[in-house]
């Protein structure tokens, strides 16, 4: 990339790469413009090197025995092994596979929750004319602004009378419950999008609000969904405060959970261990990074999600 | 799709009388899970924690009234102090921080730049994995007195020091770690970067703006919408950081409550300690910061934030 040509740069301006809308202007011959532009790969190169350094380290020190991760911060390839990952595997209560199935029954139903009732709230708040709107509005996006720290105490109270603790219901049937109001406000914003003429196509056919919702708004907000899963994924994946308060119990531990025992006096020591699993809780992470790249940068931004 | 549509939703004008609420029975059918959410995990228990933090409650006797006791005690109890000092030290660094390098590093991907979306991809990375726990122990190695920070000090002959026990630097390496999850931010501002119309910057060009000038008579106006709705935004989601500073301490809060942001002294005291009425009392006073913050940013962007429309 540092040996950009005029022409080239050219080339790939009138090619199919750039999105449409976005702005530029031909690149100008000369030499200043040039080194400018290598100035600025350089630039971002060296910042993205430094960027994720700290994950390269990572993932190379989880393949290195303890004692010499701290020795040496060099990416050497010298004495790799798989040690540190069956250490790991085995180092706490439970194989930590145990930790990896819970997050996942974890993630899949925060995922089914928030598909089914954000969606539905969305296509009330975007389509449908009621008394209330404008003020149930306003206050779903101000419960955006809400810290859950206010609302954990009365939550934990209410679950503990249910006899929930330490069951992932408290974690998952807020869900259900259309409590992440972020995905609400997504789907409201990608329903405005759709022409209404569909909808009025299908009330001319005799459709209610039930079957529109199904057959025409559900297939055309497919994107929508697919963003939310995905962010409800990361989000599941990455909390650890709603996990930390209801999952107790060693059996109901997630891998966040059970990750930050390894800091505890007895394993403290196990650093290749903890570094393995590091790497193999971020791994799903990484996959849909890789595979989902393209709803999560259209979902940030429309909406600003973390 | 704008960002800002939300905000402007409220101001439109209410739909007519007669025709206007013909779908009150299937909205509220739709709005059912919502609702019921709203009434069971979210506003009651905003009402319910308000009323837990008149009280002395530990969750096996019922709450006892004490009025504005947890109040007053509250702001004689140093450790709360100094977590407020903690919490508003860390919005007021990472959160302008963090937008800056977003922006920068969004300004620098624009215009069709080569290899853009690698560049994004990288950069954006570290705001997803950023959260994690596993990231945050991540930072402890790197941080602590053997970690990588040290050692590539050391190879320049610096003497390094154990950032996370040391209580005047351990918070900072929690704010690198929020600067460094600035890919989310940036991929926004890259977005609104799109959607200002080239002829403005091509109409400053011909006037013989400078690059610098067309930077702040152009492109800052035109993204201050975004700008602003990503500082609302940020501010709300730094307040609640929590797990870092767990994880990085060890669920203390230390060296010396450095890093015992408001959020893990409430987690500390209801959960740990089981007073659940001192904690919804401390829960109460963060809400009213963040929405104090909050209304600020709003009432201060009318004096820099420009709505093309």
């Amino acid at each position: 990339m540092t040996t950009e040509t005029p022409a080239r740069a050219r080339a790939s301006a009138g090619g199919a790469a750039p999105p449409p809308g976005e702005p530029r202007r031909p690149p100008r011959p000369g030499g200043r413009r040039r080194a400018a532009g290598l100035v600025k790969h350089a630039l971002l190169t060296a910042l993205s090197l430094l960027m994720i350094y700290p994950l390269i380290w990572l993932i190379t020190s989880s393949f290195r025995p303890s004692e010499v991760i701290f020795r040496d911060p060099a990416l050497s390839v010298e004495g790799l092994s798989l040690t540190n990952y069956s250490d790991g595997w085995t180092a706490l209560a439970s194989p930590f596979g145990v930790y990896l199935l819970n997050s996942a029954v974890l993630v899949l139903g925060t995922i089914a929750g928030n598909l089914f009732s954000c969606s539905l709230a969305a296509y009330a708040f975007a389509r449908l004319r009621f008394r209330g709107r404008k003020l149930l509005f306003a206050i779903m996006l101000g419960t955006i602004m809400l810290p859950i720290h206010v609302i954990i105490v009365p939550q934990y109270v209410l679950f503990s009378h249910l006899n929930l603790l330490n069951t992932f219901l408290p974690l998952v049937l807020p869900k259900f419950l259309a409590t992440d109001a972020f995905f609400v406000f997504l789907m409201v914003q990608f329903i405005r999008g759709i022409p209404r003429e569909l909808d009025e196509a299908a009330r001319i056919d005799g459709a209610g609000h039930p079957r529109i919702f199904l057959r025409v708004i559900l297939p055309l907000m497919v994107p929508a969904l697919v963003t939310t899963a995905i962010f409800t994924f990361i989000n599941t994946w990455n909390d650890f405060f709603g996990q930390l308060i209801y999952l107790t119990r060693e059996e109901n531990w997630t891998a966040p959970l059970a990750l930050r025992t390894f800091l505890d006096a007895q394993t403290a020591s196990n650093y290749g261990g903890m570094f393995a699993m590091s790497v193999i809780s971020l791994l799903p992470l990484f996959l849909v990074f890789l595979f989902g790249q393209r709803w999560l940068l259209r979902g940030i931004a429309t909406t600003g999600i973390k | 799709m704008s960002s800002t549509g939300g905000l402007r939703e409220l101001t439109r004008p209410a739909p007519r009388r007669g025709t206007a609420y013909k779908d009150n029975r299937a909205a509220y059918a739709f709005l059912a899970p919502w609702l019921l959410g709203i009434v069971l995990i979210t506003i009651g228990p905003v009402l319910v924690s308000l009323y837990l933090s008149f009280t002395d409650y530990n969750l096996l006797q019922p709450p006892d009234f004490t009025g504005l006791e947890n109040y007053a005690e509250m702001f004689g109890d140093p450790k709360f102090l100094a977590s407020l000092k903690v919490t508003l030290t860390y919005v007021v660094l990472s959160v302008p921080l963090q937008l800056a390098l977003a922006l920068g590093l969004a300004m620098l991907l624009d215009r069709g730049l080569r290899g853009l979306s690698l560049y994004r991809s990288v950069l954006y990375l570290p705001s997803m994995l950023g959260a994690s726990v596993a990231v945050a122990i991540l930072w402890r190695q790197v941080f602590g007195s053997a970690g990588l920070v040290n050692q590539f000090l050391g190879w320049f002959g610096i003497e390094g020091q154990g950032w996370i026990s040391n209580p005047s630097t351990a918070l900072g390496t929690i704010v690198l770690l929020h600067i460094w999850t600035f890919g989310s931010p940036m991929v926004i501002f890259l977005a609104g970067l799109r959607q200002i119309p080239r002829m403005y910057y091509e109409a400053a060009e011909v006037d013989g703006a400078a690059p610098l000038r067309r930077f702040r008579s152009v492109t800052l106006p035109l993204l201050s919408p975004i700008i602003f709705f990503n500082l609302v935004l940020q501010v709300i989601y730094a307040f609640q950081s929590f797990t870092q500073a767990f994880i990085v301490s060890s669920g203390t809060g230390g060296p010396s409550d450095s890093t015992l942001f408001t959020t893990l002294y409430i987690y500390k005291e209801g959960f740990g300690r089981f007073h659940m009425g001192y904690a919804s009392a401390m829960a109460w006073v963060l809400l009213v910061v963040v929405a104090a913050f909050t209304a600020v940013n709003f009432w201060a962007s009318r004096f820099w934030v420009f709505y093309d429309d």
